[in-house]
């Protein structure tokens, strides 16, 4: 039985520890904000924290979760109003929009640890995270503007 | 979430009836009381000088499937609660364009609803009522434009009609103005009165809507919301947040998860399977076969293979990977791109049949002083949406209800009701949010997976999730082509023949049996059609069959035909010792619209679907755009060394576009874009915002396959399977300035495409520059990501 958070609630797994964070999240918890892109951890749709950090949900299973705290994009902020998310829609950076909770999760990872990147830190961050609309000139440019405060 | 979608689908369920039912009643109820207060429907009389009157134009909308439907009506699109809520009906699908709110925007704007106080709710797939749905092609404002506007003048003019009922003035007294219909005085000044929409809408919704020949639109200077580029997408807040609906959000009571094992070869069959291992994994209820369609052509009809089911999507990919089957791969597993593209390249050398004749390029080819031969080449490609395939589907009581992502949720509910052998009354479509789309989800074979395996669960809810390798292995792909330009030049250096040979599987092979030869609507993308102004003019298709299910890919044959003919003028310009700009609008020549008929185009060439005469081919606005993009990119500027300017333009789905791309070529000869600026034209224009997001999205997909995104054959399998061995522009590589140029329209020209004509600019433009960076030739499709 692994014990960890979910966006503050306690939780608890009974199943298979080597379940990724991601199937657990969108099938057990009915959390599914946390996207299924690739399943190898080479797309960051389902970017999510873990105490604090950008981990990819599908490569962190619910061993590696054991005693930590889990933050989903529905958990970042209570109002959704996270300086990330207030960026994202100043610039109205999505186009489909499904890359963009893994996205958003890792600009605020990024953020919490560095709060004024450069440009070259913003690229080397973001670069795993994929946008198949190409929205990546707003992604930029938001995660600049939330460094600033929105 | 199955709570959200519930209520939206029974929300318009409810208000269609009650608007359709209430109309009839109230009528019945007023009739008399209207007509002894002097009511007429006098809508004809002007009631602003700030309105024109329709002037309806044909569009190929009319020939789509059901086209308009009743789009136009608004007891079907638009509902106004009492408390002046206004809900509007979208009936494309939105995946990344921003439909969902423009065309909503069209219809808020001309019945002058405050936008704050509009909704907006997804239409299942029903094309007899909302017009057609197929979310493809570059349609959706194109041809619904119209309709939208007529809807939202409709509405507008039957508030402002039953405004006048209460106050018993003439209607030419009431004008309806920011949600508000407001009292004039004769002199058409406001008097102070105003009636809110939540007021009037009982009565409005009662009345018949106005006769078209009656409709007064807004002129763009009244426009509020048109135009203006300050309207969000109304998911904004949802997507952000983690609460939008897609497609693997949607979750049903007791739902099953599912994924199929597929043959790896187009065409192949089970010959034995063994579940036993898969069948231990934990959360595993059932693996049984699913049956394919074999038969030629296989339309969108599904692969086959093995089903397995269980608890979680995790539990079905472990025990799907358990699986052990035996393939016969059939025929197709001679499908091998490498020996492909050599044959394709050999039948390119050889004349073929040919489909545009104007002139003799024969005599001019003999005649020439010099000559110019360029060969280029495209690999596969795969749409690769974000969101990976996937369809909830359930059975109950004889009904069937599935929701997707789906471009085109009508055709999806006839080969469902189908397969299914239900009448189409008991089959609902759904439509939820797209994780991308590009041309991959308006092929159905995947809801019908659902919906059989549903079927076999005796109507048990399931979702039927794709793996990305699933995607990647199982798509439609775009066609592998070799594009072959010849041209001819005299003594001063002009163009006196022009010979383009196409070698590609054509997408008919998807449809009807395969004569290796493409047909109208490819040979209308960028080859019959380039608007050259040379003399002999010769286009020609080579023999090509398809060993692969053939498909679309956002801008289809467009993107390999103009990375051939845009790299042709650049060298040929080169050769001639021209400038590649200079050259390009020579080319295009003198402005006019082109006539077909005199150029030896074949009789339909599908000109995009529209009538030819309300859409032609207009040089000067192609020539405009080249002329926007040049200078603001500062072409003929001096560049450091490894720097250099690229340009490509056309004419697709009506709209005009040029691209330079401005390349930076490393020191270790990776290639990179600082800057690229697109200017286009694509005739009213209603949501800018959007329309420079579609292009700077343009720009990184045109780097995606320009430099890394092809898909190859061995054995008849597909060798690629995720983004670990299929690559995609990410942050580290991408055009990180994109400008974006749109032209101002001129009164009467049509609303044009936008969701396509940005993306094939911008692979012969960045071939074009890396040339003029370095002087190296790149002519294969992807390049690659260093220049070698």
């Amino acid at each position: 039985m692994a014990t960890f958070t979910v966006n503050g609630e306690s939780r608890t797994f009974d199943g298979d520890p080597g379940t990724p964070l991601l199937w657990y999240l969108r099938d057990e918890a009915g959390l599914t904000g946390t996207k299924y892109g690739c399943g190898q951890g080479v797309c960051g749709a389902c970017t999510i924290h873990l105490d604090g950090v950008a981990v990819r949900a599908c490569m962190t299973t619910i061993e590696m979760a054991e005693g930590k705290s889990v933050t989903t994009i529905e958990g970042l902020s209570a109002d959704g109003e996270h300086a990330v998310q207030k960026a994202w829609r100043q610039l109205s950076v999505p186009q489909c929009g499904f890359c963009q909770a893994g996205q958003i999760m890792q600009a605020a990872s990024l953020l919490s640890k560095n709060n004024a990147p450069s440009d070259d830190e913003i690229v080397e961050e973001m670069s795993g995270n994929l946008c198949r609309c190409g929205c990546y000139q707003r992604i930029h440019a938001a995660v600049r503007l939330a460094a600033g405060g929105v | 979430m199955l709570h959200y979608l519930e209520k939206e689908a029974r929300k318009l369920e409810h208000r269609s009836t009650r608007a359709i039912i209430e109309n009839v009643s109230r009528r019945k109820f007023l009739g008399g009381a209207l007509a002894a207060s002097g009511f007429v429907l006098a809508v004809s009389v002007p009631n602003a000088e700030a309105l024109e009157p329709l002037k309806p134009y044909p569009t190929g909308g009319e020939g789509m499937p059901h086209g308009y439907g009743k789009a136009s009506d608004p007891h079907v699109y638009v509902s106004i609660a009492n408390d002046g809520a206004v809900t509007i009906v979208t009936h494309r699908a939105e995946m990344g364009t921003g439909i969902r709110t423009s065309l909503p925007m069209v219809v808020a704007d001309e019945m002058e609803a405050d936008w704050s106080r509009v909704s907006v709710v997804q239409a299942p797939g029903d094309e007899p009522l909302y017009g057609n749905q197929d979310t493809d092609g570059s349609r959706s404002m194109r041809h619904f434009i119209q309709p939208m506007r007529e809807c939202g003048a409709a509405m507008r003019q039957m508030l402002e009609t039953a405004a006048a009922a209460k106050w018993g003035v003439d209607v030419s007294l009431c004008r309806a103005k920011a949600h508000h219909v407001v009292l004039l005085d004769e002199a058409k000044k406001e008097t102070g009165p105003k009636l809110g929409y939540g007021e009037l809408s009982e009565a409005a919704m009662a009345l018949p809507v106005p006769p078209r020949e009656s409709l007064l639109f807004k002129t763009p200077e009244e426009f509020t919301l048109m135009r203006k580029g300050e309207t969000k997408i109304v998911d904004l807040r949802d997507i952000t947040v983690g609460k939008a609906v897609y497609g693997a959000d949607v979750r049903l009571p007791g739902m099953k998860f599912a994924v199929i094992a597929r043959p790896p070869v187009l065409g192949g069959k089970i010959k034995s399977f063994d579940a036993t291992e898969a069948k231990k994994i934990p959360g595993v209820e059932s693996v049984f076969e699913i049956e394919g369609v074999y038969d030629v052509p296989r339309k969108f009809g599904q692969l086959g293979g093995v089903a397995v089911v269980a608890n979680s999507t995790y539990a079905a990919i472990l025990a799907r990977d358990a699986l052990e089957i035996e393939w016969d791969d059939g025929p197709n597993a001679s499908y091998d791109s490498v020996p492909f593209f050599k044959e394709m390249s050999k039948t390119a050398s050889e004349p073929g049949k040919v489909i545009r004749n104007q002139g003799d390029f024969d005599a001019a080819w003999n005649g020439a002083k010099s000559t110019f031969t360029g060969e280029y080449h495209m690999q596969h490609l795969v749409q690769a949406p974000m969101e990976p395939l996937v369809c909830v589907a359930r059975i109950e009581g004889g009904k069937a209800e599935v929701w997707a992502p789906v471009q085109s949720p009508y055709g999806a509910r006839q080969d469902i009701a189908a397969a299914l052998k239900l009448p189409i009354e008991d089959v609902t479509v759904h439509v939820t949010l797209l994780g991308g789309g590009f041309g991959r989800k308006s092929k159905w074979d995947y809801m019908v997976e659902a919906a059989l395996i549903s079927q076999k669960l005796e109507g048990k809810p399931v979702l039927l999730q794709w793996t990305r390798d699933d995607d990647t292995r199982h798509s439609f792909y775009h066609t592998a082509s070799v594009e072959r330009i010849d041209m001819a030049f005299d003594e001063a250096g002009k163009v006196t023949g022009f010979r383009h040979r196409t070698v590609a599987p054509s997408i008919l092979s998807t449809f009807a049996p395969d004569s290796g030869y493409q047909f109208n609507i490819e040979y209308g993308m960028g080859f019959v059609n380039t608007p050259f102004d040379v003399p002999n003019i010769r286009c020609e298709n080579g023999k090509a069959m398809a060993h692969t299910r053939i498909g679309w890919y956002r801008s289809v044959s467009n993107i390999p035909r103009l990375f051939a003919v845009q790299s042709a003028v650049c060298e040929a310009a080169h050769q001639l010792g021209k400038d590649p700009k200079d050259f390009l609008l020579e080319l295009i020549g003198p402005d006019r619209k082109l006539d077909p008929k005199a150029l030896g185009f074949p009789e339909d060439f599908w000109n995009y679907g529209d009538p030819y005469e309300e859409f032609p081919i207009d040089t000067a606005r192609l020539k405009n755009v080249v002329r926007i993009a040049a200078e603001k990119a500062g072409w003929g500027k001096e560049l450091p060394k490894g720097q250099g300017l690229g340009i490509a333009a056309h004419i697709a789905w009506g709209t005009a576009v040029a691209t330079v791309v401005h390349a930076e070529v490393t020191d270790d000869g990776t290639i990179t874009v600082p800057h690229a600026v697109t200017a286009l034209d694509c005739g009213f224009y209603v949501n800018p915002e959007r329309i420079r997001s579609q292009i700077e999205g343009a720009a990184v997909m045109g780097m995606s396959h320009a430099l890394y995104s092809g898909i190859t054959f061995k054995n008849g399998a597909v060798e690629q399977s995720n983004f670990s061995d299929f690559s995609i522009a990410t942050m580290r590589n991408f055009p990180r300035q994109v400008d974006v140029h749109i032209v101002e329209p001129k009164a009467g020209q049509h609303a044009t495409g936008i969701g396509e004509p940005g993306l094939p600019p911008f692979a012969p433009a960045l071939a074009n520059a890396v040339f003029a960076a370095t002087g190296k030739r790149l002519r294969n499709l992807p390049m690659g990501e260093k220049v070698a």
